[in-house]
């Protein structure tokens, strides 16, 4: 059988998430547990959620370096108005949506590189952090809290509710026409155009779709750490490009994959609890990190090449 | 055949002007289709042809004059357009690379909402291709990535003549056939007439004059954003269609390559995979790579450019310059002006201490501008601001201005118009003569024609050398077709 490339893209992230959790396994065989996987994927729902929304973004061919700053907007209000007023709370989230809509709007008018555009944007959002909550503290709504500790049968929620976001956004972003429509503005916008699409219309949603999977990430983050911090996920912009990087997706073009984007998040999670049961020390550990990044892409790599070669056979 | 139907108006655009700039693009250019009829539209390069496509489908706004669609005034715009059953399949190949045949259906097709739209997109476009082209043998799930370049300009006219809810009323075919072979080509011209008769109309624009004359009902010629000639197409021929646009006929005297293999090879490539013939140029030939179209011409060029040039480290002296088939690919730079797009490649003899000296890079760009006559006011513009074939004139020059002693051209004239073409044909052979060597893979048999010695491929191998006299179409047809030794 002759296999996509889609799904080709799909094989190395796959194969290096196995790889990785058989060697944490290996190494702390009491991880092989209920309560192990969920300790050792928990932080990585908040991180595929802002991996999702940086993929919709890259998949219009855009690049959005506000995200962390976003999340750790979103985490506050989490953290603050939607647990003592949830309708101000979600009020606010409306608001800072549409906010991601205009920024897709006006990226597309004025033809602005979006990452200067969402560069000024991060000064905004991390203000506005800041001025929530000017030191730690806030305390979690309940029903947040409730969620993201739930224990339901069998599979830890981590897993669950990773498989849950790659199921729905790989239907919204791979098999519904609007996504089909996404991924053609990231391949081909004049073509779109062309066929009588309102591509700035599409813009707009996708920068909408992507603020609603950056507030869902603030708010599951807050959900786990109970209390907020105004840079509590300020590293989520650069782990976010990595995770869709990782799960086989490229910068321009419109190839994305939600699947992988999920699978890159639960790598990149994984590849830290890894460093630390290798006893690596906490200073070597963003450099490990960066070399395990390279191993895979580089294997990705080689493979797009053999992919080429089998194609002009 | 005059029926009723073939009286009416499909769409009618009337005392049209656009200026872009300071340049005249259509300057009071009128064009009216007619269902029921195949429209041939021919014209020079920048004479205005894919303009008035885009004000007929709605891309562009006309500064002056009127488009009717069906014969009643509407707003203008992409989807007055579409909404009145006009598709265009574009000279640049539209589809979005990075999504399924399929997917590029429903992209194409505002008909195919709602749920199962995926199995109803899949069975709308394999049952179009079957019909234009059958026995074509394209995965409809597989990504456009994956197809050639002759896969996808299938597909996109598959897709553009297919009708989700209702059939289109009026294709605009813009260069259709720029890189499908001969046989393709022959199958498209045959739906194009089927679907005429059946009441749908087609303009239809193409440097291939045969086809023209062939499928067209009528021909309208454009020269300098006017329409300059429309009559029926049997009041042409070849020879009257190139007078009408205003190209100087230099009678084809007919060249014939000479055998010029001297002293010692300064390229050479064993067979390929094993079988056929070895590959061998000497100074100052040029020589042609024929055969059908993605037969592994373009591959040959590749690496014969591989085997001098390192893949890892850039050579210090240039041996082999390439011109590229695919410019929006891998020939032009969108961003640059034209005049960076053309001394991209000899900066190295234009620059003292590793700086540019913009001087002699401006003086450069004027001594190619008037030598292949490159139609813009100033250097400084665009690249993208050029017509197709002024694009392609760049990139030729940007190989030319360079040191390299051999130059590889991929089918480098698709979409070219007869006069540009001449002028190049000259610069080849006063630049072959001055001993430069030129290997050319060309899917046009006059260019073939020029060439001192010709190899022909045939699946991914040479397999017959054609020299001087012993080119003709029919030697390089004969060897397509059949692997035995031709000639």
């Amino acid at each position: 059988m002759k296999l996509s490339s889609a799904t080709v893209r799909l094989i190395i992230p796959a194969a290096s998430l196995a790889l990785l959790l058989v060697a944490v396994f290996y190494m702390q065989p009491r991880a092989m547990s209920y309560t192990g996987l969920n300790l050792l994927f928990n932080l990585a729902v908040p991180i595929a959620l802002a991996t999702i929304a940086q993929m919709l973004i890259m998949a219009v061919n855009d690049l959005d370096l506000s995200m962390g700053t976003f999340v750790s907007f979103c985490a506050c209000v989490a953290a603050t108005f939607l647990q003592t007023s949830p309708a101000i709370g979600i009020l606010i989230f409306l608001g800072a949506i549409a906010v991601y809509a205009a920024i897709g709007v006006v990226i597309h008018v004025r033809e602005l590189p979006s990452i200067v555009v969402t560069l000024g944007m991060s000064f905004v959002w991390g203000g506005l952090a800041v001025l929530l909550l000017p030191s730690p503290g806030g305390v979690a709504p309940g029903w947040v809290r409730w969620l993201m500790t739930a224990k339901p049968p069998v599979v830890p929620v981590a897993i669950v509710a990773s498989i849950l976001i790659a199921a729905i956004t790989h239907f919204v972003v791979m098999r519904s026409s609007f996504g089909v429509a996404i991924r053609g503005v990231g391949g081909n916008h004049r073509s779109v155009e062309r066929a009588g699409w309102s591509v700035i219309r599409l813009r707009a949603a996708t920068y909408a779709l992507a603020g609603v999977f950056a507030v869902l990430s603030g708010v599951a983050l807050v959900g786990l750490t109970t209390s907020a911090d105004a840079n509590i996920a300020l590293r989520y912009t650069l782990l976010s490009i990595a995770g869709v990087i990782l799960g086989g997706g490229e910068f321009v073009g419109g190839k994305v994959s939600p699947i992988g984007a999920v699978i890159g998040a639960l790598t990149l999670t994984l590849a830290g609890s890894f460093l630390s049961f290798m006893r690596i020390s906490p200073d070597w550990q963003i450099g490990a990190q960066g070399a395990i990044l390279v191993v895979v892409l580089a294997l990705r790599l080689a493979l797009n090449r053999l992919e080429t070669r089998e194609k002009t056979r | 055949m005059i029926t009723a139907h073939q009286r009416q108006e499909v769409v009618a655009a009337r005392g049209i002007r656009v200026t872009f700039g300071a340049v005249k693009a259509l300057d009071g250019a009128d064009l009216v289709i007619r269902s029921g009829e195949c429209l041939g539209l021919v014209g020079h390069n920048g004479a205005g042809k894919s303009t008035i496509v885009n004000v007929i489908n709605g891309g562009l706004t006309p500064h002056e004059g009127t488009v009717t669609y069906g014969g009643k005034d509407a707003t203008h715009g992409i989807a007055t357009a579409r909404a009145n059953g006009v598709r265009c399949v574009f000279q640049e190949l539209s589809l979005c690379p990075n999504l399924t045949v399929s997917e590029n259906t429903r992209i194409m097709h505002a008909g195919l909402k709602g749920w199962a739209w995926r199995t109803r997109a899949l069975k709308l476009v394999e049952a179009q291709l079957a019909d234009v082209f059958p026995g074509h043998g394209i995965d409809c799930d597989s990504t456009v990535d994956d197809l050639s370049i002759a896969e996808r300009q299938m597909v996109e006219i598959a897709i553009s003549f297919a009708g989700a809810n209702e059939r289109p009323k009026l294709v605009i075919l813009d260069e259709p056939t720029s890189s499908l072979d001969a046989g393709l080509a022959a199958q498209l011209m045959t739906y194009i007439r089927r679907f005429v008769a059946d009441g749908g109309s087609v303009l239809l624009i193409s440097h291939i004059l045969g086809e023209i004359l062939s499928t067209s009902d009528r021909v309208v010629v454009m020269k300098d954003g006017r329409v300059v000639a429309d009559r029926a197409a049997s009041e042409f021929s070849t020879r009257t269609l190139v007078e009408a646009m205003g190209n100087v006929v230099r009678e084809q005297e007919l060249h014939h390559g000479q055998d010029k293999r001297l002293g010692t090879p300064i390229l050479s490539m064993p067979p390929r995979r094993g079988r056929g013939l070895a590959f061998e140029a000497y100074r100052g030939e040029i020589i042609g790579f024929a055969g059908l179209g993605g037969h592994g011409q373009t591959q040959a060029l590749l690496d014969i450019y591989l085997s001098r040039n390192s893949n890892w480290w850039p050579g210090r002296k240039e041996e082999l310059a390439f011109v590229a088939g695919d410019r929006s690919l891998n020939g032009t730079f969108p961003l640059w002006s034209i005049l960076k797009n053309l001394s991209i490649a000899s900066l190295g003899g234009l620059s003292s201490r590793s700086l540019v000296d913009r001087s002699r890079e401006a003086g450069l760009g004027e001594t190619w501008k008037k030598r292949i006559e490159i139609r813009t006011p100033d250097m400084d513009n665009r690249i993208l601001s050029l017509s197709g074939g002024n694009q392609q004139k760049v990139l030729f020059a940007r190989a030319l201005a360079t040191a390299a002693r051999t130059v590889l051209m991929d089918d480098p004239m698709r979409g070219v118009d007869v006069g540009t073409k001449q002028e190049v044909y000259d610069i080849l052979r006063s630049e072959a003569a001055a001993g430069r060597t030129f290997v050319w893979y060309s899917t046009e048999m006059d260019e073939i024609r020029l060439c001192d010695r010709v190899y022909v491929f045939r699946e991914g191998a040479i397999v017959a050398e054609l020299v001087g006299d012993q080119i003709t179409e029919q030697n390089v047809l004969a060897s397509s077709f059949t692997a035995g030794e031709a000639a």
